[in-house]
């Protein structure tokens, strides 16, 4: 009780003695403060009401340049070139829309257009800029350059633009740019993207945009109340992204877009001994410039309504059932599971009866007495059901998969699928069923549940040409600074050796060279180089009953043509996969593409040793 | 002794005629003045000239004012020895939430703030500024030692406000963690610090700043870098410190007038409701109008000051101090921030800057102040 009197009566004499000094703290603060804003509003109130009436600073943002692609030659497929923007600041212009009438004058461009495009930025901030054209032609920039004090708030944006030299050759693996949408903003704010910027989409722009697209600049401005630079006040200068070289080789991608054109297909060849993608086409494509200019809601509408998917790499992104190509995968597996005698003989009447259902081969009537090398050169479907039947559908999975069929190869390229190989787990976790035997026989033929994309069929070729080893595809081979030197570089990477007998080898080698020379894929044989490959015809629909022409059906019932091959036959290099779809047989409508492609291959091959040997006896350098 | 005192009360909820009689108007006048200038002047801020709107920013400022009414209502409805009590409870709960916030929290500019409660989005770093009031009055409440406070006998203190701070910085929230430490520092001197003890904090805080730099994002390092050295970043942070200055200076003395502001219109702030309201306020009321607002906040600070002599116990002036120096130590940070002489770290003008944890937080803290002048008369 006596020291809650005390506390009553004293209440805390020393939290009030320091509290006495307190006052003198908070007059020096607030006398401080005042100072300050005497010298920022009375000292400086001109100056800083000269910058903010006309609001005079502005801040100009200057992208980085975004970094070159080049193919294995140092041959340039994308740059950036220097692009004029129109850009109008309604708050500069005294009479907006005179300005603009003025302006469509000059240009000779539509008024009506113009103004609409005025119109429809209204609700804006009057400083925002509003874009009235892009990637503006020359003699506009001239006009707009020589009547600039007729044209209060209308001023010039120099841009880089994308530039993609063979249009759309190669336009699924370089992709296209475009405006940062607003999922990506939120994911890549952080690295300083910002309401507008260009990023890249899909290909390489978008799996390599961290590395291809610099650093950002800009300017602190000054303008005058016509918006027009003054001066600049402070000047951040803009870091250029690194070049990226690719391992594909531009004219044999040409030769290969060349030979699709007009085809719904895709080609990829690739280095047998590296994995190196030398070329990759898909067609239809499309043209990544349209995109770098800006494209319209109509142009974008006709694209991804396009009932032929212009914008789909038909190559990592198609999944197609391999046909007779997957004949490659059950050879090899037969003879390395010892369930077949290569010197036997099976005879084929055309089918093959399994339990009360006959499955048929693709020649009517049959093949007669086939062995395993026949089987592959002449493509007997009844040869390889009974092998199914011997093998069943695990085992068939286990090679398959070991070839790469079925998972992603992992190439940087994005959305890339898997394909499916399935097996009796497989379909019990898919559709809570167990695998029938007569399922076997379909995934035999390479028909059924299994898919696969044309890269996994390429890289699958490239792998038994070069003897069991399963690289990684692969696109980049060097990323470099502006100055040249080196950044990353990518050598070949394996994924796996496949474990194959070399007699194995050989048999599998020896028939796919007479597919060519003797057998379905005949039109693919080349004075030039000796090609081995096998042909495969991917059925779409369901045939009931009877053996139909290819010319009897509509294009979208058609079947697939395939040709997996590689060359030349003594010395690997190359591995083809080509897929037509609907294009019928494979050994009429595949083969000859992947033809035309390994010859392009080789006459670049001479050049490349002529010009050796032109350099290897003079020895001088007096050119 | 204390809790004998309360212990002869038998209700929790006292208000009864006396009190009311005592009820302090005054600084329920200065709160809703500060209130109502922060909403016309969120008003102007976010006014836009084409369309006649303003949004719907001030209008849920508002509801904040609603919110904040209750919680100050709440913090005067019962007698202030109840809070040495609620004071652990409290803190424990805001501990929690700066917890949860890094968890579950909502991120915003580059940091997670804030725990979405379906209609109110709850900054808990906002009332986590209360605890540390709360917890140091408690802690102090008892007579000091004849010569005062040895650091080694604050260990505890410190070890309560550690967690809180080394929270808000991970988020990270620089300003909060800066106010955190800076009103810790004033309650431990008010309580009784030596200043020989308070030199040596000092000595050890400029010690470990190096160390500090090392944790700082790069965003805050550049905001630092930029203040010493605006030419730093012209594009980013400089960019803001100039564009904040260039619409303080232009108010000059009279002030362009409200609705009138050219600069705030440029967006040039990514916050200029909130953290950069001052700017926004300078630019339409100028000299004029910045001096009497600062004003303002002086005389209700000195009248703090008052009620913190005028107290009958300690606790309840170590409260009142606590919740004064919040509300100091905002402002100065703020307005400092905001005319370019301090660094830019995120501090919100008490009352004023929208946001509706801050608008209620304050409202509580004058509510405990209110509650302490309120029973200074009764025995």
């Amino acid at each position: 009780m006596a020291a809650l009197q005390i506390n009553k009566q004293d209440g805390a004499p020393e939290i009030r003695r320091r509290a006495n000094s307190l006052y003198v703290l908070l007059a020096v603060v607030f006398i401080g403060l005042t100072a300050r804003l005497v010298h920022l509003q009375l000292v400086q109130g001109e100056r800083y009401t000269f910058l903010s009436e006309n609001n005079r600073v502005r801040l100009k943002r200057v992208p980085g340049t975004r970094g070159m692609i080049y193919d294995r030659n140092g041959e340039l497929l994308v740059d950036s070139r220097p692009s004029f923007d129109l850009i109008f600041v309604p708050e500069d212009a005294k009479e907006p829309e005179k300005t603009l009438r003025e302006l469509a004058g000059r240009l000779g461009w539509d008024v009506d257009e113009m103004l609409q495009t005025y119109e429809d930025n209204k609700s804006r901030a009057a400083f925002d800029e509003i874009v009235l054209g892009r990637d503006i032609e020359w003699s506009a920039v001239v006009a707009v350059e020589a009547y600039q004090l007729d044209l209060p708030g209308v001023s010039l944006r120099v841009r880089p633009r994308r530039n993609y030299a063979d249009g759309p050759i190669a336009a699924h693996i370089l992709g296209y740019m475009g405006e940062i949408n607003q999922r990506q903003l939120k994911n890549y704010k952080e690295q300083g993207y910002l309401v507008g910027d260009e990023i890249g989409q899909s290909g390489l722009e978008r799996y390599w945009e961290d590395v291809l697209r610099g650093q950002h600049g800009g300017q602190q401005v000054e303008v005058d109340a016509l918006g027009r630079r003054v001066r600049v006040l402070h000047q951040v200068n803009d870091v250029p992204g690194y070049t990226v070289h690719l391992t594909l080789d531009r004219q044999m991608q040409q030769t290969a877009y060349e030979a699709l054109k007009d085809k719904e297909g895709t080609i990829v060849a690739i280095d047998v001994n590296s994995g190196a993608i030398l070329a990759l086409a898909s067609t239809p494509a499309f043209d990544p410039n349209v995109f770098a200019r800006g494209i319209k809601g109509n142009e974008w509408n006709a694209l991804i309504t396009d009932r032929l998917r212009p914008l789909s790499n038909r190559a990592t992104q198609g999944q197609f059932p391999p046909g007779s190509t997957f004949k490659v995968v059950m050879f090899i597996a037969g003879l390395e599971e010892g369930v077949v005698d290569p010197n036997a003989n099976i005879s084929d009447p055309g089918y093959f009866q399994f339990g009360n259902r006959a499955f048929r081969d693709w020649k009517q009537g049959g093949h007669g007495a086939v062995n395993l090398h026949r089987s592959l050169v002449e493509s007997c479907d009844t040869y390889y059901y009974q092998l199914g039947a011997k093998l069943g559908v695990d085992k068939i999975a286990k090679w398959a998969r070991a070839f790469g069929l079925g998972e992603k190869t992992g190439i940087a390229l994005d959305d890339e699928r898997n394909g499916t190989i399935p097996d009796s787990a497989w379909k019990m976790k898919r559709y809570r069923q167990p695998w029938y035997p007569g399922e076997t026989l379909s995934v035999a033929i390479g028909q059924g549940y299994v898919t696969v994309t044309p890269l996994q069929m390429a890289n699958m070729m490239a792998a038994v040409a070069n003897g069991g080893k399963l690289y990684r595809p692969r696109l980049v081979s060097k990323v470099e600074s502006v100055d040249g030197t080196t950044v990353r570089e990518f050598g070949p990477e394996l994924i796996r050796t496949i474990d194959i007998k070399p007699d194995t080898l050989n048999r599998v080698h020896a028939a796919l060279a007479d597919v060519v020379k003797v057998g379905t894929g005949a039109m693919a044989k080349s004075p030039i180089v000796e090609i081995a490959g096998k042909t495969g015809t991917a059925q779409v629909v369901e045939m009931k009953g009877g053996y139909v022409k290819t010319e009897q059906l509509s294009h979208f019932a058609r079947d697939h043509a395939w040709f997996v091959s590689y060359a030349p036959v003594q010395s690997p290099q190359v591995a083809i996969a080509v897929l037509i779809e609907h294009g019928g047989h494979g050994g009429d409508a595949a083969a000859p593409m992947a033809k035309k492609v390994y010859e392009k291959f080789m006459e670049l091959q001479k050049q490349a040793d002529e010009k050796q040997h032109v350099r290897a006896p003079g020895e001088s350098r007096a050119d | 002794m204390k809790s004998s005192m309360c212990g002869r009360r038998e209700r929790v909820v006292q208000i009864d005629r006396r009190l009311i009689s005592h009820f302090d108007w005054t600084l329920f006048l200065l709160v809703l003045s500060f209130v109502a200038i922060g909403i016309t002047t969120i008003y102007s801020a976010n006014y836009n000239l084409a369309t006649g709107h303003a949004g719907a920013l001030p209008m849920r400022q508002f509801t904040w004012l609603g919110l904040g009414l209750i919680a100050m209502f709440v913090a005067i409805s019962f007698d202030y020895h109840y809070i040495d009590r609620l004071a652990y409870p409290f803190y424990g709960l805001m501990l929690l939430l700066l917890i949860l916030v890094i968890v579950v929290g909502h991120s915003g500019g580059g940091s997670q703030r804030w725990i979405n409660l379906g209609f109110f989005r709850l900054q808990p770093s906002e009332p986590a500024k209360l605890a540390i009031v709360l917890v140091m009055a408690k802690y102090f409440q008892s007579d000091e030692p004849a010569k005062g406070y040895y650091l080694r006998d604050l260990w505890v203190p410190f070890l309560l406000v550690a967690p809180l701070i080394l929270l808000t910085l991970i988020q990270p929230d620089l300003g909060t963690a800066i106010i955190l430490g800076i009103v810790f520092i004033s309650m431990v001197l008010m309580g009784g610090l030596r200043l020989r003890s308070f030199s040596y904090l000092v000595a050890a805080g400029i010690a470990f700043l190096p160390i500090g730099w090392h944790f700082l994002k790069t965003y805050q390092r550049n905001r630092i870098l930029t203040f010493l050295d605006p030419d730093r970043d012209p594009l980013g942070a400089g960019y803001h410190v100039i564009q904040s200055q260039i619409a303080v200076g232009s108010g000059k003395l009279f002030g362009k007038g409200w609705l009138h502001g050219t600069q705030n219109r440029l967006n040039f702030l990514p916050e200029q409701h909130t953290d950069f309201i001052f700017a926004v306020f300078s630019e339409e009321w100028g000299f004029v109008g910045c001096v009497a607002l600062l004003l303002l906040f002086v005389i209700m600070i000195a009248y703090c000051l008052r009620v913190v002599q005028r107290a009958k116990d300690r606790f309840g002036a170590l409260l009142v101090f606590g919740m004064l120096s919040i509300v100091f130590w905002h402002v100065v940070i703020n307005v400092s921030m905001v005319t370019g002489v301090m660094p830019v770290v995120g501090v919100p003008l008490p009352m004023v800057s929208y946001g509706g944890s801050a608008l209620a937080s304050m409202m509580f803290a004058v509510g405990v102040i209110i509650n302490v002048s309120m029973r200074r008369y009764v025995f």
